[in-house]
């Protein structure tokens, strides 16, 4: 096999497992920038997500359809809990929002189980999603849900560009990151802004979540744990908070990851998460505002 | 009072609690002392955590690493030699050849952890807020990693098992007695100012002359200590375990507790252990499933967990100090007196 093409193959797998990081990511850095939380939950409506398509297409909804109900049903499912829980302790100690986040995804995971037991389940994919290309002889496959997440990722990241630099409220929720205070000041419905952030982050979690099971091919309650846990490591590698940051962070804990079972010892393939965690510890320490930020937080 | 009283009725005290560990099992039924001895293992596990997480506001979420560790270590060095030659076939020479009794082998648990937290608090607690919650995250992570990918010492992901069942209610109430004296003893003496001072405000702090990191680190060294040690216990109660009985499950229940009984409150933890043991002991029933009259309910699975978690939720709007906050249940308050001796 020729180097060029295994490296090449390594790219192609990278940009794909990227593209849900940065997906997961940037919800993350969406809710962070506006209110200084550290969403738990987060990962848990890419559960949502995926059990919501699941079920609807269960009913013989076309895949199509029942990926926009995912996205949808995991939109609305970050829009309740932030009205239900996260916004009665807006304001209150850092620990308290996280805390509650923890309860949160502590409670839906509990709901997942009580739905749908917590053994996985199979997720079907329709036909025409279920192939794969192969180019020079087979050292270069991927498949079909490869191509739709890298689509799928690169159209709800342009969107989101054009709404967060084009739009009024886009740019009313970048005020409000900026500063909360003085976006109230100036007349901004920053009520709205923070229902609109949760909502654009839970509807690409959801989105995250129908990716992933269709590329895991099953679905489970846990299933939003570890992928949360990555997206926070993208999310602090390119600077917490910052969209642009979650992005570049995203793609390239995704390069790491495959890159760390393609090319090192094979001993230590089993070891990546540990890796990848002691990626997240050094960044924090030595480069807690990421390789995009600036310094703006007082650290301690 | 004075000084004689005191210890006389601190002697009394602990003559009372070891006649009820001893008799108590001849008393109460087998699974009424069962809960009783996880209630002490989980209140000097959640008193620990109260140590970083409440005093010196550093909030941890990788506590049950150190309770992992601690179980794992301890099991390992106590496992009987041919249990081991069996289990661990792949151990090295000189710990397959070792085994040593239940108290040491819960001490070394504990002596590993000490020098885990200094390796691991030493850059960690340099971080606050949000991102030290992230990072002991990560850290319970790799803990949880290790233990699955090092087989030859842990048995991987399989169950490790054929560890002496020596956790008596005796054992745990007396490990529950030493923690609380040694963190009472430092919470509420100029070490424990020094932790609270460097939660309350840390610029004015070090601007007394208190450094952080040292502060901090003591306390999250210690907090691992007991952990470790309340990992031994949880292991020689159990008997065998995995690396997913110290996982994100048990550290939510352990979070929940402190929370819910208060986290800058030593007796506040005790609290939150009975209240939510409890809890749970009474929404078991609700994932047996059961018969309401003429109406059958299924056993509903993760019900219990729902609902300690919304009461988690509302504890966080309505009383996110906890039950008891930062006071502790004194003994003069119980009588009916009025207290006054100093709060913080």
């Amino acid at each position: 096999m020729s180097p060029g093409l295994y490296i090449a193959q390594q790219i192609i797998n990278g940009v794909s497992l990227g593209s849900l990081y940065a997906l997961v990511a940037i919800g993350l850095s969406l809710v962070f920038g506006i209110l200084r939380m550290t969403n738990f939950a987060h990962g848990d409506m890419m559960m949502v997500g995926a059990f919501a398509a699941l079920t609807i297409g269960a009913a013989g909804v076309p895949f199509e359809w029942s990926l926009l109900g995912g996205i949808a049903i995991g939109a609305l499912t970050g829009v309740i809990v932030e009205r239900v829980a996260y916004r009665p302790v807006r304001g209150a100690a850092d620990v308290t929002l996280l805390l509650t986040s923890l309860a949160v995804t502590y409670i839906l995971e509990n709901l997942g189980i009580l739905l749908f037991t917590s053994s996985p389940h199979d997720f079907p994919i329709p036909e025409w999603l279920d192939s794969s290309y192969e180019f020079s002889d087979g050292q270069i496959t991927f498949t079909q849900v490869n191509v739709l997440t890298v689509v799928l990722t690169g159209i709800s990241l342009s969107l989101l560009g054009w709404f967060v630099t084009r739009t009024d409220m886009g740019l009313g929720m970048r005020a409000a990151a900026e500063d909360m205070q003085a976006a109230n000041l100036v007349g901004l419905d920053v009520n709205k802004l923070i229902v609109i952030a949760f909502a654009l982050a839970s509807g690409f979690a959801g989105l995250a979540g129908v990716l992933w099971a269709a590329q895991a091919g099953v679905v489970e309650p846990s299933m939003g744990f570890t992928p949360l846990l990555k997206a926070f490591v993208a999310a602090i590698i390119g600077g917490f908070g910052s969209i642009a940051g979650a992005l570049l962070g995203g793609y390239l804990l995704g390069a790491l990851e495959v890159f760390i079972v393609a090319f090192l010892p094979s001993e230590l393939s089993p070891y990546r998460d540990a890796l990848v965690f002691s990626l997240l510890i050094a960044f924090l320490l030595f480069r807690p505002n990421g390789l995009l930020r600036t310094s703006r937080e007082v650290k301690l | 009072m004075s000084g004689a009283v005191r210890l006389l009725a601190a002697l009394i005290g602990l003559a009372v609690l070891a006649a009820a560990a001893i008799y108590a099992p001849a008393v109460l039924d087998d699974y009424m002392v069962r809960v009783l001895i996880v209630m002490c293992i989980n209140a000097v596990l959640v008193s620990s955590l109260a140590l970083g997480n409440g005093f010196t506001g550093v909030f941890s979420i990788g506590h049950v690493g150190f309770v992992a560790v601690g179980a794992y270590v301890s099991g390992i060095l106590a496992l009987p030699l041919e249990a081991k030659a069996s289990l661990l076939p792949d151990l090295p020479s000189w710990l397959a050849s070792w085994y040593i009794g239940f108290l040491p082998s819960t001490i070394a648990g504990g002596l590993v952890c000490v020098a885990l937290a200094f390796a691991v608090g030493a850059p960690l607690m340099r971080l606050s807020g949000h991102f030290v919650s992230v990072a002991t995250l990560g850290f319970l992570v790799i803990v949880n990693v290790v233990l699955i990918n090092a087989d030859d010492f842990t048995r991987g992901a399989r169950t490790f098992t054929g560890i002496p069942m020596q956790t008596t209610l005796p054992w745990a109430l007396g490990w529950l007695v030493v923690t609380l004296v040694v963190l009472a003893r430092i919470v509420y003496a100029p070490t424990g100012r020094a932790y609270r001072a460097v939660r309350e405000d840390t610029i004015a702090a070090q601007a007394i002359g208190l450094d952080v990191l040292p502060t901090r680190l003591s306390a999250f060294v210690l907090g691992a200590f007991f952990a470790g040690v309340g990992g031994s216990l949880y292991g020689h109660y159990l008997g065998s375990f995995s690396p997913k009985s110290f996982y994100l499950q048990y550290t939510f229940l352990l979070v929940s507790m402190l929370v819910i009984g208060g986290m800058g409150s030593l007796t506040g933890s005790i609290v939150g252990v009975i209240a939510v043991t409890l809890l749970s002991e009474l929404l078991r029933n609700l994932e047996r499933g059961m018969d309401i009259g003429p109406i059958t309910v299924p056993p509903l699975y993760g019900a219990a967990q729902i609902v300690l978690g919304i009461i988690f939720i509302f504890f966080m709007i309505f009383r996110p100090s906890g039950a008891l906050g930062d006071r502790e249940l004194r003994l003069g308050w119980l009588l009916g007196r009025r207290n006054s001796s100093e709060r913080t």
